[in-house]
């Protein structure tokens, strides 16, 4: 397509006027973090403060117990994922490269599952954990992951139908077994997809709010998110510490997608096809 | 010792239990964390179910009170379309716009690419509390650079008329996702068909309605019942935001049932609260398939038609 230098001045002026919208409010964020009390509440506010105050991160970090809240996402986090790493490899494989009785139904049972509003589930979800005194601990949030997701498994399960089927019975006449046929053979070519599914998994898991909300209790077990908005909801009127500790919040999930834009980009055309 | 016969008989009976093995975790989870507690919310539905003492059976009673007594149950339901309604059509056009201007080929679109996503990857908490303070009516950053432009912004959050667009525009901060579905999409759109169109005399805005749009209407679809069913689930940020206020303007269908089970403790109302929301979402769902079948084009469906074309 040939583009015209007026052509190219709009879409120009257009995508800066987006990214202010996209990226502002990162920046008023970090200059309200840096900024001296008395500055945030002056008005008109200022763009640039005098002296930027980079401790304020480290005294925001000390106010509360965040060491504690990472830890425990970090803790969720990671297991989430490996459990979400298994059984979706393991459950996807077994609808792609098998035909079985009623697989097709319990394929369309698992799609049909992605469309149950978590609003139904959630109070006996809440009961089921408490009967087995799970709440208040971390395990409501970490052990499901282990059973699957229906959108991860549905996405590895595209990939993995278009693979030719001559892969596994060659495997199989020289004497593999099935599950060394999944391992040794399917897992390493499910390397990109399933980093999309952990990429996928670690920002959706870190950033979950509502599970934490329902199912701890306890400060020493919170995550970062549920510890920062109930900072927030004690201390309106700290909104340094407020913002240093947002900003230190969204890292983890920046530094993953920064590694992984490719994957997330590909993976997302691959999984509406 | 295998013989030429039994040889294959035990080839199949494994390969009709293995796939079962594979498939075993799902299994058990969709038994323990989907179909129980959903048949359980079923049976829940039906009763006064406290969340200490007794639960009694009231058979339809809940849903009785739902329609006919609670005042709330029709605000908050409202209030959740109204904005369904403000916020699926301005993300889907919002998304379709920026994944339309980061196909151009210019350079540094990457950089935008990036940008527009961002904000994708942060959390309902961090996207409440950064928008939260930005709409802070005393000190917040939004409303004095309203007033270099000489405009008096609102009171944002405290404005019952304008805290549901202030939800409206920080959830549209999460429009990343959506666009580079339709970002993948677009750019699969083989570039022959343009460059056929554009011989044929035809403009960018022309090429964009007989060519862009009918081949992304399926993804189309697929966004609009996946933002559909989260406009209708939207409670983190109203949560954290406006906690459903000022005066309940926010009080969003979410937030009504969160409220019932956990701050009320009517876990059985709550159930069937959240059952007619199922519903709701499975006929709107149901309703936005049925309509596709006007507006989607699938491309197999339209090769099949040529070839039935052609045999005529």
């Amino acid at each position: 397509m040939k583009i015209t230098r007026k052509h190219k001045i709009i879409v120009y002026s257009i995508l800066v006027l987006f990214s202010l919208y996209f990226l502002f409010p990162f920046i008023w964020a970090f200059i309200t973090a840096i900024k001296s009390e008395a500055e945030v509440f002056s008005f008109p506010p200022k763009f640039v403060p005098d002296v930027p105050l980079l401790s304020n991160f480290i005294d925001a970090w000390n106010s509360q117990p965040f060491g504690t809240y990472f830890k425990n996402s970090m803790i969720v986090t990671v297991l989430t994922t490996i459990g979400q790493l298994i059984s979706c490899s393991l459950v996807a494989y077994g609808f792609a490269r098998y035909d079985f009785k009623y697989k097709n139904i319990l394929f369309m049972l698992l799609l049909s599952t992605m469309m149950i509003p978590w609003d139904v589930t959630m109070i006996p979800l809440y009961m089921e954990f408490n009967m087995f005194g799970w709440i208040n601990t971390l395990k409501p949030l970490i052990v499901p992951a282990f059973f699957g997701s229906a959108y991860n498994i549905f996405l590895l399960r595209q990939f993995l139908m278009n693979i030719p089927k001559d892969l596994e019975n060659a495997a199989r006449i020289d004497g593999a077994n099935e599950f060394q046929i999944f391992y040794k053979i399917f897992l390493p070519i499910m390397k990109a997809p399933l980093t999309l599914i952990a990429v996928l998994n670690i920002i959706l898991v870190w950033n979950d709010y509502l599970g934490p909300l329902i199912y701890l209790n306890d400060q020493s077990k919170y995550t970062m998110a549920l510890g920062l908005a109930s900072f927030q909801g004690v201390h309106e009127l700290q909104i340094i510490p407020i913002m240093a500790m947002t900003l230190v919040m969204i890292i983890p999930p920046v530094i993953v997608f920064a590694f992984a834009q490719k994957y997330i980009v590909e993976g997302i055309s691959g999984s509406i096809k | 010792m295998f013989t030429k016969k039994n040889k294959p008989k035990k080839f199949t009976l494994v390969r009709k239990r293995v796939p079962f093995l594979f498939i075993l975790p799902w299994i058990i989870g969709f038994i323990v964390f989907t179909l129980g507690p959903l048949v359980f919310s079923l049976i829940m539905s039906l009763f006064d179910w406290p969340i200490a003492g007794e639960a009694k059976f009231i058979g339809f009673d809940n849903f009785k009170t739902m329609f006919t007594a609670d005042p709330q149950f029709y605000d908050s339901l409202v209030i959740t379309l109204k904005f369904a309604l403000i916020f699926v059509p301005l993300n889907l056009l919002v998304a379709l716009v920026l994944a339309l201007l980061i196909t151009q080929p210019i350079k540094g679109i990457k950089i935008f690419r990036t940008i527009f996503y961002l904000p994708a990857v942060v959390s309902g908490v961090a996207v409440s509390i950064i928008w939260g303070w930005m709409f802070n009516s005393e000190y917040g950053v939004l409303n004095y650079i309203l007033s270099l432009l000489g405009i008096e912004g609102p009171d944002w959050l405290i404005d019952p008329k304008w805290a549901i667009i202030t939800i409206v525009i920080a959830s549209a901060w999460g429009v990343g996702t959506m666009m580079l579905i339709f970002y993948t999409d677009i750019k699969g759109i083989p570039y022959e068909m343009y460059e056929a169109a554009s011989i044929d005399g035809a403009g960018p805005i022309r090429q964009f309605i007989s060519i862009t749009i009918p081949t992304i209407t399926p993804t189309i679809l697929f966004n609009v019942i996946t933002s559909v069913i989260a406009a209708l689930q939207q409670l983190t940020l109203v949560l954290l935001l406006t906690g459903g206020g000022p005066l309940k303007s926010t009080y969003f269908y979410g937030l009504f049932v969160y409220n019932n089970a956990f701050k009320h403790h009517e876990l059985g109302y709550a159930s069937a609260n959240a059952w007619f929301m199922f519903i709701i979402i499975l006929l709107l769902t149901m309703l936005i398939f049925k309509s596709s079948s006007a507006w989607v084009f699938y491309e197999a469906e339209v090769k099949k038609e040529r070839k039935g074309r052609k045999r005529k």
